[in-house]
């Protein structure tokens, strides 16, 4: 659906260096996939859904965009994508219904009546639809954007901070829109600060901060980071287990938290029996055994670490 | 077209829920045609005293525009009412300034520009709707305060021979074809201008300046430097069409969508 290659962008600043926004984006975002697009302020994440939004031209490389060249069928790219920009940016003297036949109308919807209606309801904005968006609340107001990127079914969705700024209710609201869409088999590339937001709702996940730092999905990146740890929660400890069960097939570390013993396995479906069984003939009481998830909030920093220490060596 | 439409719908639907900018086009038409009414029933009062006298005051040059069949007071009546074309011709140019100054910018403010942008709309559909739905309003404000200014002519007792003038081929260019085309380009100024600032203020700042020319145009008159006459009216139509295929053709060409959103950090 997406397809970037060495997409680059450079801001020419009148007086003073060039400010390189993204450099050299090589990137797949395959069709049906949510993609989550993380990194810090000032990463490039905005200008990099400008860009794949036609809204502005790349420096170099090229990208396609739901079949069409960047550059050379913009109109079509805006045609087939949705936006829901940063800040919701509404008409604040028009009802939210105008508002959304305004942009309905330029997309072109054959049914703008039918869109609205059925947009509005299932955000549950309908019972508002006639009053100035200026009275509506935040939460609102992005739910109203959401309703614009989507009146005329694109295929592809970008969304950059859905939920910043909502409050929980609202943020959840959202999500369960957001699940509801990939359920549809649309295909959505997301921008976030939110990671547990990432976390719960992207397939795949990529690590931005000017240049792409990893892709992969959560799990993966999990793996790839930290490897498998299992947590095995004893009554009490003796220090000569831990010997013991680093010498174990499969065990490549052992490290000892309160009465807590976290292993890092290779396979733990298989291994776990296996040591449970020794510390059971150890004489140690095994109270509950689950794996130590890493929540992608600590894969992001690890990863972003590293890429400092790698900027800051070279 | 249907996109110009939809652009010019937007844009009246959220100006005419603005009341000061609705106060503006009502009232500033109101003013522009009670002053030359004005002056015309004070002239007419005062008419009886020194009226040779008067006219020594006006410019030479502006006399052969009385013409043989007009009286001393006729002539004064033209000349002073003369000076009032300017302002018919000036009513295009503010009200619409003010739409269109802030018709980009305010949208960068407001942040509704950028998914505006990310729609199919082309940069010519964009700029010509919103051009339209400040010139028009602006343009029929001024063609429907000469009529109410016609109107109230005869009320006030003018001779047939001074309404005659007015309605002459000078004032109706002046006002049917001059001012449109300053509408015109004023409306592709502004957004030119609204296109390249951060403020709004700034953008009605620098917009407003369009009057200048307008406004020496007076005074020239005034001082007697020049009589606008049908030779004259002619030649600014000519000049104003070149300066309005060159304010569109500037503004389709200059506005930039990359520089207008991220200009804006």
């Amino acid at each position: 659906m997406i397809e970037t290659n060495s997409l680059t962008k450079i801001f020419k600043i009148k007086k003073g260096a060039d400010i390189p926004a993204v450099v050299d984006l090589t990137l797949t975002v395959r069709e049906g996939e949510v993609f989550g697009f993380l990194g810090p302020n000032g990463a490039g994440k905005t200008t990099t859904i400008r860009m794949l939004t036609s809204l502005i031209g790349p420096t170099s490389g090229t990208a396609r965009v739901c079949g069409y060249e960047l550059g050379l069928n913009d109109q079509d790219i805006r045609r087939s994508v949705g936006l829901l920009t940063e800040s919701p940016g509404m008409y604040d003297r028009l009802s939210a219904a105008k508002n959304l036949a305004i942009y309905a109308n330029l997309y072109d919807v054959e049914d703008v009546e039918g869109q609205l209606k059925k947009y509005l309801q299932m955000l549950g904005l309908w019972s508002r639809r006639d009053d100035p968006v200026g009275s509506f609340s935040k939460g609102m107001r992005q739910k109203l954007a959401i309703c614009r990127a989507l009146l005329h079914e694109p295929r592809l969705l970008f969304l950059d901070e859905p939920t910043s700024g909502l409050d929980p209710e609202a943020a959840k609201l959202v999500r369960s829109f957001i699940e509801d869409l990939r359920s549809q088999g649309r295909t959505i590339f997301m921008c976030t600060h939110n990671l547990n937001e990432a976390d719960r709702l992207c397939d795949r996940i990529g690590i931005f901060r000017t240049n792409l730092i990893e892709v992969d999905t959560p799990q993966n990146l999990r793996l790839k980071l930290f490897g498998r740890k299992v947590v095995f929660h004893l009554r009490s400890v003796d220090p000569s287990w831990i010997p013991l069960v680093s010498s174990l097939e499969g065990v490549s570390d052992v490290s000892l938290i309160d009465n807590k013993l976290v292993i890092a396995l290779e396979n733990p479906a298989n291994q776990n029996p296996h040591i449970i069984r020794t510390l059971v003939a150890q004489g140690a009481d095994v109270q509950f055994v689950g794996e130590l998830r890493r929540s992608l909030e600590e894969i992001y920093l690890q990863t972003m670490g590293e890429n400092q220490d790698e900027v800051a060596k070279s | 077209m249907k996109h110009i439409l939809i652009i010019i719908k937007k844009e009246w639907a959220e100006v005419f829920q603005n009341r000061m900018v609705l106060f503006t086009m009502i009232f500033v038409p109101l003013i522009f045609v009670a002053l030359p009414l004005a002056t015309l029933y004070f002239t007419g009062q005062s008419m009886g005293g020194d009226v040779a006298g008067d006219l020594a005051d006006v410019p030479a040059g502006f006399l052969s525009e009385c013409g043989t069949d007009m009286t001393a007071s006729d002539c004064m009546q033209v000349y002073l009412i003369n000076m009032y074309l300017l302002l018919f011709m000036m009513l295009p140019v503010i009200i619409p300034v003010t739409i269109a100054a802030y018709s980009v910018v305010g949208e960068k403010t407001t942040r509704s520009l950028e998914p505006l942008l990310a729609t199919p709309i082309t940069t010519f559909e964009l700029l010509a709707g919103k051009s339209l739905a400040a010139a028009i309003p602006a343009i029929m404000a001024g063609w429907l305060s000469f009529g109410i200014f016609l109107l109230g002519l005869p009320m006030l007792g003018v001779s047939q021979v001074v309404f005659r003038y007015i309605i002459g081929p000078t004032w109706l260019l002046a006002v049917m074809v001059a001012g449109p085309l300053m509408a015109i380009a004023a409306v592709n100024f502004a957004l030119f201008v609204s296109s390249r600032v951060n403020d709004p203020r700034v953008a009605e700042q620098i917009s407003v300046l369009l009057i200048i020319p307008i406004m020496a145009a007076l005074f020239a008159q005034l001082a007697g430097i020049i009589v606008i006459d049908l030779f004259v009216m002619l030649s600014y139509i000519a000049a104003m069409v070149l300066v309005d295929i060159g304010m569109i053709y500037l503004g389709v060409t200059i506005f930039e969508r990359e520089t207008i959103l991220t200009r804006w950090k």
